[in-house]
Parts: structure tokens; C-alpha cells; sequence
């Protein structure tokens, strides 16, 4: 679902062939029929921004009709657990969740807490216990209900949801699979979380076959989600410091330090890279230089700085293989912001448009922008290719694989290693006679890279092994071995353990036909190279497998350790048995059948007393802009959705009455950047198209290759008009619901070149994560070109 | 070319149909692939999607003249799909921007500049930039914040680890918090 894996991750598809050719049912639950419907066994259209009520039946289902993996919820999740009395949900409250504050708006999530003492009732009767909560919630989510709201027939759920529970259990698991399909919505943590409960309900979590897997969508996107060039997170998913919760380091490491599990060694974490960063400036007396982090105080993300940007309000903008003008919502918005800059520095491998469009933009192009009135000052910087460089990529499997350098980089180009590396040093060298206490934490700050040949490269060896860490004994083996008194280093401490033995692991190239099926010694992933996360929960309670057919990882009783295909996602020698005595800290502190370490409680979260800002259940809400009103509640779309209101970022009325939709196509890569501007793959999509129905054609008078304008309160863009029986009108509430379809890959420049698809979003966000609502908004068409 | 040499001999040697070896042209016959006479080949990772297919890089005389799958991964068994194949067209391109352009303050066209003056009119105006909006103190609360919301970086999703990793700390030490990429998107 969310997902059009054969067009989007070809490749890796070819194991959901292998899978099919097994007998294994592949069901695709999408708005299109795409290729992955092609190779599916079954397709199943569904309205765009509806994928929480189809969630939410399979809930209702699996609740309903008693389908659940009843063992696996009582032992691995807080299906037991009591949540507080004062909790109230949607539909006691018409879609809020009890602790709403309008002023702010947001929640205090007390009453979102479990009852008091950890009270339990593991028979799953107790009115107040996190099963029947959930099923309460989900009441509603009836097969006939999906069929309303998102144009399902109700016997197709009903098959689909019994596929998946006969697929489930101790001899068979179900994977579900997700890529921004998913996370593009208002309310798309909260996708991602029913698909959780699903899954937790059916005891697929941590188990072979089973799971959720996030194909995410760039070559690095994931090492640059861990490591991270993100607003609101340090390396290894620690939380930036903020003002004014976090002052200082105890304040920062207080909250987490009594936890049980992984977590419980935060200051360890947090230490190691500070050591990482400042060295020997960072000692005990000073909490290890803990004031030189910057603070957040709220939403730093990007669409906030575009806002900011478009205000006049950000001198300086720095653009790394990364296309804005193009690839992020609300085109205009993002270019008027680029033209309100001092100076910005794009780096890439060729022209793209956010670095011309102070020439031609169509915003210059139609006259709205002079050329000679943007004051933004330029730099281009040529970026060395892949082929070019050592490094590392992280894949969308957490998989750390190395690439060596074939050639140098040609004429000017440079990797952005070096230009990091040398901005760095060259700012070091101008602020080193500075005596300003802002400049302290640059002028401290651990820079000393060898480098090599003729352009003076940076060892990307050396930053990787930084990455990894090492104590007195040199390189690190693994996150275990970070302690939090200053003799340890570490750049991220999940990625500790990829240089292990001062080796390169990442760089491992084992054969996958020479190792079993796990192939383990192919690179590695983080972290300590398990490939399944809390495989714990592919044995019992008591460390056997749940059946011999899917063994995956067990307890050797005999040795006293954990063993299997995998490194078990445990302590490798704790007992199934174990109970946590008084005073046990970490990972000793929860007992041997909770497999979920991150959670305090060592379990899967049904229920979320916190997490995501919106409920601790997913709601059905509608997407801000929705031709179909909540049949569930009042509150129609999520009450927390950023949608700021102003004069640039205005939303539709009720003259756009079609669902509009946003997709790749496998031939095309983002914003075109890397394919439009390449001979090949022009040739194979040459040109930017929509897809309708033909029923919305005869409704709209729309000819097959004929020109049509999609329009939305933000633009119009052309493209030309593919009718095809791949999007099918829903009946929606009783009455047919159209979608627009388009590619969004297409700028103003390279040899293949149209309108930007997503000049027609505005910016609504999820309140959890601030990604935009990229998959459904309305639109209207009509036949023929865009005025000029 | 003798008697030896006339097709319909050749097809009767064990091309039966005359749909291989035997029809081919003294040229076709000659052609050996670009892989076969590589001076190395380099493994490498795709660069466009995060499923992370094998690459196998062929160098010749100083140049990449094929990218490949590698058939040792077990990931993607050496398949590549259209953009993976497309892989040596994009680092080869005449579409390659090999020179820094710059655009100086209401310019209407581009500029040359060398790479190493630009290093330093960057780091010039980070440094301004940084100076002129730099919030030691939130004026309301006194609360430290030692940042400034005067510069902001996107992208990260493109680059390696490594890059990645410098990149944060180098912006985090300088106060810059406004760091984004595609994760986000």
C-alpha cells in the first residue's frame, strides 16, 4: 500500500516475484493500477487519503472476528496494559482525543497514560485494557464503512482482510510494504502506525517474511535520515537540545537515564559525540561541551524556512543534490523564497533549475519576476558523481554499503566531502584569531582529515571510522562498548561497529551465492549487522520458534546464548526466563520475553501514550483539501494539520472537485535532475502526461494525447491527457469520485522538460514529522494548454 | 574471404537457421565488449534509488566506458533497472557541469569564478550572515540558544554518510540549525 514498488524499486521487486511464484498472494491497495498491480495477484483501487479507514477495518476485522496471533499480542504488546480512566477518544468526543487545547492547538497527553501502577489484565476482558480500547475505537471500521469511504466493495475488503489473517500466525507471516504513498498526508505517522497495530495484532513484527518495510526513495536517504542533516535530531535519532527543556546536559540525559532498555544509556550516546565532535575540549567540568549545541525551539523544518525565506527573513541558503524549485511542495512558494535570498550555493552534477531560476523560472518567464530585480547572489558548484569518491550509502534496508572511487572527478567538480572538508577549514582559518564566544564551538571542533592527492581529498575512511567510534583500545566494536565518563568517541552510535576491527565492513563483498539466504557478510547493516529488527519476537515467550518454518532466531539453552540466522536483537545472553531485579538498569531492567527495547515497557505499542502528537490511535481524518466529507466525525480532517493561512499559500474551494495524486515513473528520478537531462531515459518518458479515466474525460471533454490544464488556487499546469481504465472512478458516499493522476517529475530545463506537478500543492503538514500532503489534494482539469 | 567464408557454407557448420555466428559481418564478428578489455572495474553502489543495487564500474584509460550490475549481490543479483543501466550516461554526459558558475547580485547571466574564490566568498558570507543574525539568548527567557536562522542547508539524500555526517557537524558547531533534506519531503 503506498507503494508502487515495481516502478519505484524495480529491483528489489523481483524478490516479490519470487515470492508470488511460491504462491505467495501479493495484494496492491492503491488509488492506480500500476505495474506493481500488473504483477500483483490482486489489485485493489482505493480514493487517495483514505488508507486509514482500509487500515482500520483490517483492525475491525481482525478484532471482530477473533483473528488475532492471541499468544504473540498477550506477550509482546501492551495489549494487556490499562490506560487511564480519564481517557476519552473520537467517538466520545466526535473525532478530538481527550486533553485537546485549542489555544495552542495541541494535547496533554496525561490522560493518554496508563492507569497508575501498570495495571494488567491479560485475559484482554478488562473495558479499560488496551485491547478492548482499541477495539472500541475501531468499532466503526466496518467492512461496509470502508466501502464508503473508500470505494472498496465490502466483500473485496473482506477477502483481502481474510488473505492476510490465513497468512499470519505461528507457520506464516505478511509483510506490508510502504513508500510516500503512505507518509505524504496530513496524517501519515498515523498510516504508519495503524499499519503497526495491524501488524502487531497479527504477530508479524520482528518475524521472517513479516514486518513493515519503508522503501524510501533516495541512494542515501536513510544514512541522511541516521546520521542526520535534519532539524530536530543528532546522529543516531538523539534529539537536538532545546530551549528551554533542555539547559544543560543533565537536563538532556535526565528523562531517558531511569528507562529501561536501549535507551537507558542515552548519556553514553550523547557523550561519545560530543567527545566525537570537540575532543579533548570536551571534559567532564565542562558537560563535555554540551553548551555549544544550538537549541531548537519549534518547528525548524523546511517548509517553515521556505515561509521564512519567502519573508525575507534567511540571508543564505545552501542546496546539496537537492531541487526545491521543483521537488518540494508549493513551486511557486519555493522559487518567490529563492528570489528573496541574499545568496544561495546550489552544488549538483548539472544545471538544475533551482539554481537558473533567477533567469528562467516561469515565474521570469511570465513576466510576474524580472531577472534584473532578484538580488539573490549565485554559486554553482560542479559535484563529482558517484564513481568518483569513496563512500558510503545507507539503503532503505538500514544496509551500510561502501562505493570506491573509479576516477577522479573531472575539471572543477568536486565531491561534497571535499567541500565540506575545505568550507570548514577555510572558516577555521578566518575565524581563528576570534575572540566572539560564538566562534568558540567552530574554532574547537575536531577537523583533521587527512587528505590526499593532487585536490587534496578528505579520507572518507577517516570520517567513517570517526562514525564508528573508538575508546582506548581503538576502533569500537559496537554501541555496547560507548560509556558515558568521556573515554569513548562516536559520530553515531547505531552505526558503531562498521569500522569494528579498524575494517571497513561496509565494504564487505561476500558473494550472496556463496551465504545463506541472510547473507550477512554482504556490507552491514546498523545496527551490530541485524538484518530483522526485535527478531526477538520470532521466538515464544520461552525462546523457541513459533514453528519450525519460520525459525529465525532462538534461545541455546545449552550455551547460554541466543542463536539463529541473525544477530539476535537482544542481550545475547539473557535468559527467555530472566526476571529484572531491584536496581537493574537498561537493557537488564526489562525481562526476557520483551522483545520491543526501545519501549520503556519492552513491549509493541497498540496504544501510544506517546510518540505522535496527534492520538495515541489513528483517526480517520480526511485530507485538508477532500471532495468527500467525515462520515466518522465532526472533526472532518486532523485538528493538528499545519496549514498556515496566508495570502501565498491559499487552498481551493469547492471548484475543484477532483481527488488530485502525485507519483513516480521508473524511467525518471525525482526532480529530474538525474534523467531528464540523460538521452536514454528522456526517450523512454519523453514527456509529462496525466492519467484520467474515461469517464472523467467524457465528462471533461479530455481527447487521449490531447492537451490538458490542471488547475488548483496555487497554479495551472499542462500535460498531456492519457485516458486509461487504470483509474478508475470510486464510488464514494453514494456518488462517483474521480482522480487525477501526474507524474511530478518534470521541471522548465534538460532535454526532456514540462511543468512541475508540484506547483499545484500548497502546504498542509503532518503535525508529527511536517512532511507535505503530497497524495491527495483537489484539482480541477479541463481540456487544452495553460494560458500564457 | 575464400569459399570458407560464403554464409551458406557457414550456416550448414552449425548456425542452422543463419540467425547467429554464420551472418555476421567480419565487423560484428571483431566487436568484443567494453567490459572485456576494462583496464579495472571498481564496485560501486547505484546512485539513484535506496534499494542499493551492485554497480560495476569498467575503467579505461582513465575513463568509465560501462557501469554494470554486480551479480555478486545478493540484493539485486546484478540487475540494474532503466536508471541503475542509465548510470554511465549520467556520469559521462556532455550535460555535466564541469566549471563553477556564478551569478553575481542582479546579474542576467552566469559567470566564471575559480573554485578555490569561491570557497572563500562562501565561507565569507556564511560568516556574515552568521554574525548579523546571531541569537545568543532568547530576549524573552534567557534561555541559551547559540544559533542563528540566518543561513539554512537542503540536501543530504544524494550524498554519502560521510558527507552527510561532516556536514551536520560542521553546520551544528557554526550554529546553524535550519538543516534539512529530502527525509523530509
Amino acid at each position: 500500500m503506498g507503494s508502487n514498488m515495481a516502478e519505484c524499486h524495480p529491483v528489489g521487486f523481483q524478490w516479490v516475484l519470487e515470492a508470488r511464484e511460491r504462491g505467495a498472494p501479493v495484494i496492491h491497495v492503491d488509488p492506480r493500477f500500476t505495474r506493481t498491480s500488473a504483477m500483483a495477484t490482486r489489485h485493489v483501487p482505493l480514493r487517495a487519503g483514505s488508507d486509514i479507514a482500509f487500515l482500520g477495518g483490517l483492525v475491525n476485522h481482525i478484532v471482530t472476528n477473533g483473528r488475532d496471533f492471541r499468544e504473540y499480542v498477550v506477550a509482546y504488546t501492551n495489549a494487556a496494559t490499562l490506560v487511564s480512566e480519564d481517557y476519552a477518544g473520537p467517538d466520545d468526543l466526535d473525532g478530538l482525543f481527550s486533553g485537546f487545547d485549542p489555544a495552542r492547538p495541541g494535547y496533554d497527553r496525561s490522560s493518554w497514560q496508563y492507569a497508575g501502577t501498570g495495571e494488567a489484565d491479560p485475559t484482554l476482558e478488562h473495558p479499560r485494557c488496551v485491547f478492548r480500547v482499541l477495539e472500541r475505537h475501531f468499532a466503526r471500521y466496518t467492512p461496509a464503512l470502508v466501502e464508503e469511504l473508500c470505494g472498496v466493495p465490502a466483500d473485496v475488503f473482506t477477502e483481502v482482510a481474510e488473505t492476510i489473517c490465513a497468512n499470519s500466525g505461528r507457520e506464516r507471516t505478511t509483510a506490508l510494504v510502504y513508500s510516500v504513498g503512505w507518509t505524504q498526508h496530513s496524517v501519515g505517522a498515523q498510516y504508519i502506525r495503524t499499519a503497526a497495530i495491524v501488524q502487531l495484532l497479527l504477530g508479524n513484527i520482528g518475524r521472517p517474511g513479516g514486518g513493515i518495510l519503508a522503501l524510501r526513495g533516495h541512494a542515501g536517504i536513510q544514512g541522511s535520515t541516521d546520521i542526520p542533516t535534519l532539524f530536530n535530531l543528532l546522529p543516531g535519532y538523539l534529539p537536538m537540545a532545546s530551549a528551554p527543556a533542555t539547559p544543560d546536559l543533565a537536563a538532556y540525559v535526565g528523562d531517558h537515564q531511569a528507562r529501561p532498555g536501549s535507551w537507558g544509556h542515552l548519556d553514553a550516546y550523547v557523550v561519545s559525540l560530543l567527545k566525537a565532535w570537540w575532543g579533548d575540549a570536551a571534559t567532564p567540568e565542562n558537560d563535555f561541551c554540551f553548551d555549544w549545541l544550538p537549541r531548537i525551539t519549534g518547528d525548524h523544518s523546511t517548509y517553515q524556512t521556505a515561509l521564512d525565506m519567502a519573508d525575507g527573513r534567511v540571508e543564505g541558503f545552501l542546496v546539496l543534490g537537492e531541487n526545491p524549485a521543483v521537488g518540494s511542495a508549493h513551486g511557486r512558494l519555493q522559487r518567490r523564497a529563492l528570489a528573496r535570498l541574499d545568496w544561495l550555493v546550489v552544488r549538483d552534477l548539472v544545471e538544475i533549475e533551482t539554481a537558473t531560476f533567477w533567469k528562467d523560472s516561469p515565474e521570469v518567464t511570465s513576466g510576474e519576476l524580472r531577472t534584473e530585480d532578484i538580488a539573490t547572489e549565485v554559486f554553482l558548484l560542479p559535484a563529482a558523481a558517484h564513481t568518483e569518491k569513496d563512500g558510503s550509502f545507507t539503503n532503505t534496508q538500514r544496509l551500510l554499503q561502501w562505493h570506491h572511487q573509479a576516477v577522479p572527478p573531472p575539471g572543477d567538480c568536486r565531491s561534497d566531502l571535499w567541500f565540506v572538508y575545505h568550507l570548514g577549514r577555510v572558516i577555521r582559518e578566518k575565524l581563528a584569531g576570534s575572540t566572539e564566544r560564538r566562534d568558540e564551538p567552530v574554532r574547537a571542533l575536531t577537523w583533521d582529515y587527512p587528505v590526499a592527492g593532487p585536490r587534496a581529498e578528505p579520507s572518507a575512511e577517516a570520517v567513517l571510522a570517526e562514525i564508528n567510534g573508538r575508546g582506548p583500545d581503538g576502533p569500537l566494536a559496537g554501541y555496547g562498548e560507548l560509556a558515558a565518563d568521556g573515554s569513548t568517541a562516536c559520530g553515531c552510535w547505531i552505526y558503531s561497529g562498521c569500522y569494528a576491527g579498524g575494517v571497513n565492513q561496509t565494504a564487505r563483498r561476500r558473494p550472496g551465492q556463496d551465504q545463506h539466504w541472510v547473507a550477512p557478510d554482504w556490507g552491514w547493516a546498523w545496527p551490530a549487522n541485524r538484518r530483522i529488527l526485535y527478531n526477538r519476537a520470532s521466538a515464544d515467550p520461552q525462546g523457541r520458534p513459533w514453528s519450525e518454518r519460520k525459525r529465525y532466531v532462538w534461545w541455546d539453552a545449552a550455551a547460554g546464548r541466543w542463536t539463529g540466522a541473525d544477530v539476535p536483537d537482544f542481550p545475547a545472553e539473557m535468559a527467555p526466563g530472566y526476571v529484572p531485579g531491584p536496581g537493574a538498569t537498561a537493557e537488564w531492567a526489562l525481562p526476557g520475553d520483551a522483545p520491543f527495547g526501545m519501549q520503556a515497557d519492552g513491549r509493541g505499542w497498540l496504544f501510544a501514550p506517546s510518540g505522535v502528537v496527534d492520538g495515541p490511535l489513528p483517526a480517520h481524518y480526511e485530507p485538508h483539501e477532500s471532495p468527500v466529507t467525515n462520515p466518522l466525525y465532526g472533526q472532518g480532517a486532523n485538528p493538528l494539520r499545519q496549514a498556515p493561512r496566508r495570502p501565498d499559500n491559499p487552498f481551493n474551494d469547492t471548484g475543484h472537485p477532483y481527488v488530485l495524486t502525485t507519483y513516480r515513473l521508473t524511467e525518471h528520478h525525482t526532480a529530474g535532475g538525474m534523467s531528464r537531462t540523460l538521452p536514454y531515459l528522456s526517450e523512454l518518458q519523453p514527456e509529462l502526461f496525466c492519467e484520467v479515466s474515461p469517464q472523467l474525460a467524457a465528462e471533461r471533454m479530455l481527447v487521449n494525447g490531447g492537451w490538458a490544464t490542471i488547475s488548483t488556487a496555487r497554479a495551472q499546469v499542462e500535460a498531456r491527457v492519457l485516458v486509461t481504465d487504470r483509474l478508475a472512478p470510486l464510488v464514494v458516499q453514494g456518488r462517483a469520485v474521480h482522480q487525477v493522476g501526474l507524474p511530478y517529475h518534470w521541471g522548465w530545463r534538460g532535454l526532456s522538460t514540462g511543468d512541475s506537478a508540484n506547483d499545484l500543492f500548497g502546504l498542509v503538514l503532518d503535525p508529527n514529522v511536517h512532511i507535505q500532503e503530497g497524495k491527495a489534494a483537489t484539482c480541477d482539469i479541463r481540456p487544452g494548454r495553460r494560458p500564457r | 574471404m575464400g569459399l570458407s567464408s560464403w554464409p551458406l557454407l557457414r550456416q550448414f557448420r552449425g548456425d542452422p537457421r543463419g540467425l547467429g555466428w554464420a551472418a555476421q559481418s567480419r565487423r560484428s564478428a571483431a566487436l568484443t565488449a567494453r567490459t572485456a578489455d576494462a583496464d579495472e572495474v571498481v564496485r560501486s553502489v547505484c546512485p539513484y534509488c535506496a534499494v542499493g543495487c551492485g554497480q560495476l564500474v569498467f575503467v579505461r584509460d582513465g575513463a568509465v566506458t560501462q557501469i554494470e550490475g554486480d551479480p555478486d549481490s545478493p540484493i539485486s543479483r546484478g540487475r540494474l533497472c532503466p536508471k541503475g543501466s542509465a548510470s554511465t550516461q549520467l556520469v559521462t554526459g556532455p550535460h555535466r557541469l564541469s566549471r563553477v558558475r556564478y551569478r553575481r547580485r542582479h546579474g542576467t547571466e552566469w559567470e566564471d569564478l575559480p573554485l578555490d574564490r569561491a570557497l572563500d566568498m562562501i565561507a565569507d558570507r556564511i560568516i556574515a550572515t552568521r554574525a548579523r543574525t546571531w541569537q545568543e539568548r532568547d530576549p524573552a527567557t534567557g534561555a541559551l540558544l547559540r544559533r542563528t536562522l540566518g543561513l539554512a542547508s537542503l540536501g543530504g539524500a544524494t550524498l554519502d554518510n560521510e558527507e552527510n555526517y561532516l556536514l551536520k557537524k560542521l553546520y551544528t558547531a557554526l550554529g546553524a540549525i535550519q538543516i534539512e533534506n529530502q527525509a523530509r519531503i
